[in-house]
């Protein structure tokens, strides 16, 4: 009767066995750079000291150099895997929403906006925190009026449209990301000299001074798991918007989801670090090429690597010239760059 | 020839369509039953796709109403919806370098509910619409390093994959190569003989009629005719409808529909005869 098959059996196929390997692999890879970036640094820890020091820190009383040591540097490493991990993530999040590759989660402009927040408050001296507050002010501003101006494209209200597809959400946004670049060019053309340099560095990304934080943890880890559920619906949804309204994808509701998301995770990344370059659109890629575009295995295995590549880049921007410390995104745009070009002329060489 | 009991597949009652404010169909009263297989035949720009697109809920009727198997296609649960009919896009712009048998896979999607992967029964229903469609040998292959007739017949696979007693397809044979247009056309005539229905636009009159029971003439303007094809595919409906003079021909025991070559052709000088 059926031109299919009758189904045989249900059982779960080979690629559930496969991810979970991978995902193994990766995690214990973090952890690898997480004691490598304990260890590194100007004073290295002897790796004999290791579970002392560690056994004395989870016991909240860092008695010895070698315990204050690791309390600073896994502080620091702490907080560039979970801005790395979100900065990665919302890089997956953005391609599929705007349904192209080379997308990154700066191309809304939730980085230029934060630019425009955190430049204001230190081009006015303020506190640290206040800095971070005007970064986290700046995203959320720019992510809430592109959303108005584009929520006809989000498919806002239950409109008759199913699908949403038009650019006017990518329009928007880059020219809204322009406008705050053009505010960034005015704040640091009226600075003052003793100023500069801090804008400067907060706009290149750095993640000095920065240690342990729960919020974005809380963050990155609901965003991962809200994303796992609809992984399914995200591939077939960045396989053809026309086609995930056919296959039963509520493309209105998983655009908004996305675009929140997205600009949460790159909001709080942005606030810890500044606007750090090319975690979110090399890591993201790198792992397509990897294992495969399927959100399954993209998502957890994308979080994993931005967090180890940032550990790792941060750990190496406090090294190569310690006892100076390069600011990070000197490092992720070095090692970033090549990275990408390289896989863009495969990527043309396979699709020839 | 329909079954009274069961209420048809697609019913429209006063349906009106239009696109920046251009009047495509009006009033269009059409009643699909299972087992029937429909050609929608007009002229570019007609409104085809549009209907195609509204008859599949992906975009709203600009007045009148489409109910499928007899509930108001607004009102259908997205995923029920997709479980009940299934629409081939025209056009398919792949971003991201998806395998063959993973598109296929996708279009499983309606009936996961339950399961976060794919079951072995997945699996065999995809690679079975992959050999139907005689692309099971590509299965491996990245989407975007098709040719064109390989990724239609690819997405034509999905389409079966997704198993649905109501198939929506617009342009089926486009890019397809002539072996495999009849191939096509003879498994959507397969389809309806197992108690589908299927609505298919396409522009090959000659597919249309040897694969179709019945066809849709959208002449542009609002007009329309509906009825099997022996009804509504006749010369004079055809030529007003496409706007170019059509013969039907007789060629032993089947119709062969001819657009009028204009007699003049022959005689006309050639175009570069001066040099």
């Amino acid at each position: 009767m059926s031109v299919l098959p009758a189904a045989s059996t249900t059982q779960p196929v080979h690629s559930q066995r496969g991810t979970l390997a991978v995902l193994g692999a990766l995690a214990f890879v973090s952890l690898l750079v997480f004691a490598a970036a304990g260890l590194a640094g100007s004073v290295p820890v002897p790796l004999a000291d290791l579970p002392q020091a560690f056994i004395s820190l989870v016991a909240g009383e860092p008695s010895d150099m070698s315990a204050t040591l690791l309390d600073l540097r896994l502080g620091r490493a702490s907080a560039a895997f979970v801005t790395g991990a979100a900065l990665a993530l919302a890089g997956v999040m953005m391609q599929a929403l705007v349904r192209n590759p080379l997308a990154d989660p700066y191309v809304l402009g939730v980085s230029a906006g934060a630019a425009v927040g955190a430049l204001a408050a230190l081009l006015f001296g303020a506190a640290l925190w206040m800095v971070d507050l005007g970064a986290l002010a700046g995203a959320v501003g720019i992510s809430l009026l592109l959303y108005l101006l584009a929520r006809r494209d989000l498919g806002g209200g239950r409109g008759a449209v199913r699908t949403g597809e038009s650019g006017v959400l990518l329009l928007t946004g880059v020219v809204l990301a322009s406008a705050c670049m053009a505010l960034v060019t005015l704040m640091l053309s009226v600075a003052p000299e003793s100023r500069l340099r801090g804008m400067v560095f907060w706009m290149i990304g750095d993640l000095a001074g920065s240690s342990w934080r729960l919020l974005p943890w809380l963050v990155l880890a609901a965003a991962v798991l809200l994303a796992l559920c609809r992984a399914r619906s995200l591939n077939v949804m960045a396989l053809h918007a026309d086609a995930a309204a056919a296959l039963g994808v509520d493309v209105p509701a998983q655009r908004r989801f996305l675009f929140l998301c997205s600009g949460l995770l790159t909001a709080c990344a942005v606030t810890s670090g500044g606007s750090i370059g090319f975690v979110g659109l090399v890591v993201p890629h790198a792992c397509r090429y990897a294992f495969g575009p399927d959100h399954r295995i993209l998502l957890p295995a994308a979080t994993l690597v931005g967090g180890s590549f940032l550990v790792l880049a941060d750990t190496l921007a406090r090294t190569v010239l310690a006892p100076q410390q390069l600011p990070v995104g000197v490092l992720t745009s070095l090692i970033g760059v090549p990275v990408f070009l390289f896989q863009l002329h495969q990527l043309h060489l396979r699709r020839r | 020839m329909t079954l009274p009991m069961t209420p048809p597949m697609i019913s429209t009652q006063d349906l009106t369509l239009r696109v920046d404010g251009r009047l495509l169909v009006e009033r269009l009263d059409w009643r699909v039953h299972a087992g029937e297989s429909w050609c929608v035949i007009g002229p570019n720009g007609a409104g085809k796709s549009t209907l195609l697109r509204t008859v599949a809920g992906l975009r709203a009727p600009d007045g009148g109403s489409v109910a499928l198997a007899g509930r108001p296609v607004g009102d259908w649960a997205l995923p029920a919806l997709a479980r009940e009919r299934a629409y081939l896009a025209q056009s398919r712009g792949d971003a991201f370098a998806y395998r063959v048998i993973e598109t296929v896979l996708m279009a499983r999607h309606p009936y996961h509910a339950d399961r976060y992967w794919e079951g072995s029964d997945d699996h065999a229903a995809a690679e079975a619409a992959l050999r139907t469609l005689d692309v099971a040998h590509l299965a491996e292959r990245d989407v975007r390093t098709l040719s064109g007739g390989e990724r239609q017949r690819v997405a034509i696979a999905a389409l079966l994959a997704q198993d649905t007693p109501l198939l929506l397809l617009d342009e089926p044979a486009n890019a397809l190569d002539l072996a495999h247009q009849v191939a096509v056309t003879e498994l959507m005539a397969r389809l309806c003989r197992e108690g589908r229905a299927v609505v298919s636009v396409g522009h090959d009159l000659n597919l249309a009629w040897s694969g179709a029971t019945h066809a849709l003439l959208l002449n542009g303007d609002g007009s329309w005719h509906a009825g099997t094809t022996r009804d509504v595919m006749r010369p004079e409906l055809l030529s007003a409808c496409l706007g170019h003079p059509i013969a039907a021909i007789a060629h032993g025991a089947r119709t062969v529909f001819l657009p009028d070559a204009p007699a003049a052709v022959t005689n006309l000088a050639p175009v570069r005869n001066s040099q």
